[in-house]
């Protein structure tokens, strides 16, 4: 891990067009992704995380484009690239992605063998042999029990855990620089999605790329990431290290975000459910996106759309809250006692 | 709390062709309570859910609805509903909300005029927290979370004793589980509605049950109420399982050894779920449970082999805590 950045979106704004009208899914992104790091993207449904990921792999559905802002990767601007021949070169080999459901993103009538040995043979142009010794290695690596007796079965055959890892495995085998998972652990019991997660961390340790994690599970983000974006309405609203997040949060809706876990929550009283739903993104939003959703908005944010501001060197918000000038509000109780009282449920005995 | 009997599985059984998807199932569920049946994919916990509505036959044992055998008459059909976990696949795409909600009336023949079913529906709307404008429109016009609670209001509008819930929040947002949670609760609280709440997700669980059941393929491991089985699981499979539970704290999470279980550490295959006292029932053999027991009310220590064991340690390294520059934004 180092401080040099490898993909950076600059005011990304990303919009498809809708029977006419246009939804703007991405409202002006900035994220910096670094050298051998894990970021996790979190947010709720409809705020943006899939449309991200899909605009940084070239994967936008074809009403969507790229309205505003770059995406700087490897010296070019990948928000530039307008054809599918462009992004050959930088998709599946330089970027590759991980998706939510092993049994769809395999093609269920090629063998696993074939799956693995096309991407290789495509990006790197090596004899079959060369790419079959080079999948065997991978299945290898990424924990298959027997490869060479695997190579030719189809994906029907194995469980979901071990498609799942097949999956990583051909997303993996060009060695791209930037590994993006979308919910690769969701479709998963937990027992299996621990041990994805530490399958995708080891092999990070040893080929060394760096992550774009989107989940909407806190759980999987305290496991995986090093820094943490949350997402919402198509904005990055705040970002930091993963203990700035989860022990320092500063965006009313980040203490939503965290209030809402059911491990906080006492038996007697009802969960925290965010009120009202998230803003419809054929319009243009006034003012703080979150603030109709906010019992902490303030008069400013109906007015004006808070800018960026620091907490530390590593973490910072976009809420008005953050001003000087704003009267200082406290986060929820049991925002502020997370680690408290998390710690107490973890006692055994 | 009354603790009269809604359900009772005695011995249950359950095959499919050669899968044996169910072993020896006994559990009761009380009024009122929320019984939560925990496992991983393919441990039979939606096969049991669908045999206590009649959807999947039991090959020994029985099923007892206050005694009586389920599936024998009418009125038994309309104590037991179901909600299911898909929503947008089990609403009738054709069919509007108001048809959706009043099929079961209409079956039953539960109202007496046209003036009293539009009022159940109003009623049942308002307690799920949908609109009477919603009545008219289609499935599909709606957000998951919403299709989930016409599921949920088709299924209390029958004024239920046994709601069987399989995995209704798993396919919905973080915020509407809550939402979705919530709703149940308070169908238990002000109803007195008993749930069979199935479920993968224990953090939910935890939160949302009075007594949790574990099951591992196809067999139940461990009964016991919530926190009872949270301080103090006993089952190595339990052990395992909430350890694979990710913790949103990245300092426990990081501190957190997982574990495995491996079923070959039990020394014969059979064994009979046995009450070790503190509510909590727990499966093995006679020996296994002497330990358990053992262990439970005196702390000794458990033998190595029913410890599950920790896995490889594959942890990251704690991260630099500075290094990253943002200077350049503001």
């Amino acid at each position: 891990m180092d401080d040099r950045v490898i993909l950076s979106a600059r005011n990304l704004e990303v919009g498809f067009r809708v029977r006419g009208q246009t939804l703007t899914a991405l409202r002006g992104v900035d994220l910096e992704l670094y050298y051998g790091e894990t970021l996790a993207i979190v947010g709720e449904s409809g705020s943006g995380k899939s449309v991200l990921t899909k605009t940084f792999a070239g994967m936008l559905e074809s009403n969507g484009r790229i309205q505003k802002g770059q995406i700087l990767f490897d010296g070019q601007d990948l928000a530039t690239l307008r054809r599918n021949r462009d992004w050959a070169d930088i998709r599946g080999s330089k970027i590759a992605t991980v998706f939510q459901d092993p049994m769809t993103s395999l093609n269920p009538i090629l063998t696993i063998g074939r799956q693995l040995m096309d991407p290789i043979r495509a990006h790197q142009g090596c004899s079959r042999a060369e790419a079959r010794r080079r999948a065997l290695e991978m299945m290898e690596k990424v924990g298959i029990p027997n490869p060479e007796r695997r190579f030719n079965d189809y994906p029907f055959q194995y469980s979901g855990g071990m498609r799942q890892r097949i999956v990583i495995a051909i997303a993996l085998c060009c060695r791209p620089q930037i590994l993006i998972c979308d919910e690769p652990t969701t479709a998963l019991d937990v027992t299996i999605q621990a041990q994805i997660l530490g399958l995708i961390r080891q092999l990070q340790q040893e080929l060394g790329y760096s992550i774009l994690f989107i989940t909407h599970d806190l759980g999987v983000v305290a496991n995986v990431a090093d820094r943490v974006a949350v997402l919402y309405a198509g904005q990055v609203v705040e970002l930091g290290t993963a203990e700035d997040i989860f022990y320092d949060p500063r965006h009313p809706y980040t203490w939503a975000l965290l209030s809402s876990l059911p491990q906080l929550a006492g038996r007697d009283r009802p969960l925290y459910s965010i009120p009202g739903a998230p803003p419809s993104l054929y319009r243009s939003i006034q003012g703080d996106a979150f603030a109709p959703r906010s019992e902490y908005r303030i008069k400013i944010d109906t007015l004006l759309s808070p800018p960026v501001f620091p907490v530390s060197d590593t973490h910072w918000a976009r809420t008005w809250l953050l001003d000087p000038r704003c009267p200082s509000v406290e986060p929820p109780e049991q925002v502020k006692n997370l680690h408290s009282i998390l710690l107490s449920g973890e006692e055994r005995e | 709390m009354m603790e009269q009997i809604v359900l009772a599985l005695e011995n249950v059984d359950i095959r499919f062709g050669d899968v044996h998807a169910v072993k020896n199932a006994t559990l009761q569920i009380r009024k009122g309570e929320i019984f939560a049946l925990v496992g991983e994919s393919g441990s039979g916990k939606s096969t049991i859910g669908r045999a206590i509505v009649g959807i999947n036959p039991c090959a020994a044992g029985r099923i007892l609805y206050h005694g009586q055998p389920v599936g024998r008459g009418r009125e038994m059909k309309r104590k037991i509903q179901m909600v299911f976990q898909d929503p947008a696949a089990s609403l009738n795409e054709r069919s509007t909300v108001e048809q959706i909600i009043c099929e079961g009336l209409r079956n039953f023949h539960l109202y007496k005029s046209d003036g009293e079913r539009r009022q159940k529906v109003e009623r049942i709307m308002e307690e799920v927290g949908l609109l009477p404008e919603h009545l008219s429109r289609y499935p599909h016009e709606f957000s998951g979370g919403q299709r989930q609670r016409i599921g949920i209001a088709r299924a209390m509008i029958m004024e239920p004793e046994l709601v069987v819930a399989d995995e209704p929040i798993s396919a919905l947002d973080v915020s509407v589980r809550a939402q979705v949670l919530n709703l149940m609760k308070r169908f238990q609280r002000e109803h007195g509605t008993s749930f069979l709440f199935i479920a993968h997700d224990l953090s939910v669980v935890r939160y949302v049950a009075d007594r949790i059941g574990v099951i591992c393929k196809g067999r139940i491991v461990e009964v016991a109420e919530a926190e009872e089985l949270f301080r103090h699981p006993l089952h190595p499979y339990t052990r395992s399982l909430l350890s694979a539970v990710p913790i949103p704290d990245p300092i426990l999470e990081r501190q957190k050894v997982l574990l495995t279980y491996d079923p070959s550490i039990h020394r014969s295959a059979e064994g009979v779920l046995t009450d070790i006292g503190h509510n909590h029932q727990v499966y093995g053999s006679p020996e296994e449970v002497q330990a358990y027991h053992a262990h439970r009310d005196r702390g000794e220590p458990l033998p190595d082999t029913l410890y599950p064991k920790p896995q490889p340690d594959n942890k990251k390294p704690s991260r630099p805590k500075s290094g990253w520059k943002f200077g350049k934004r503001v």
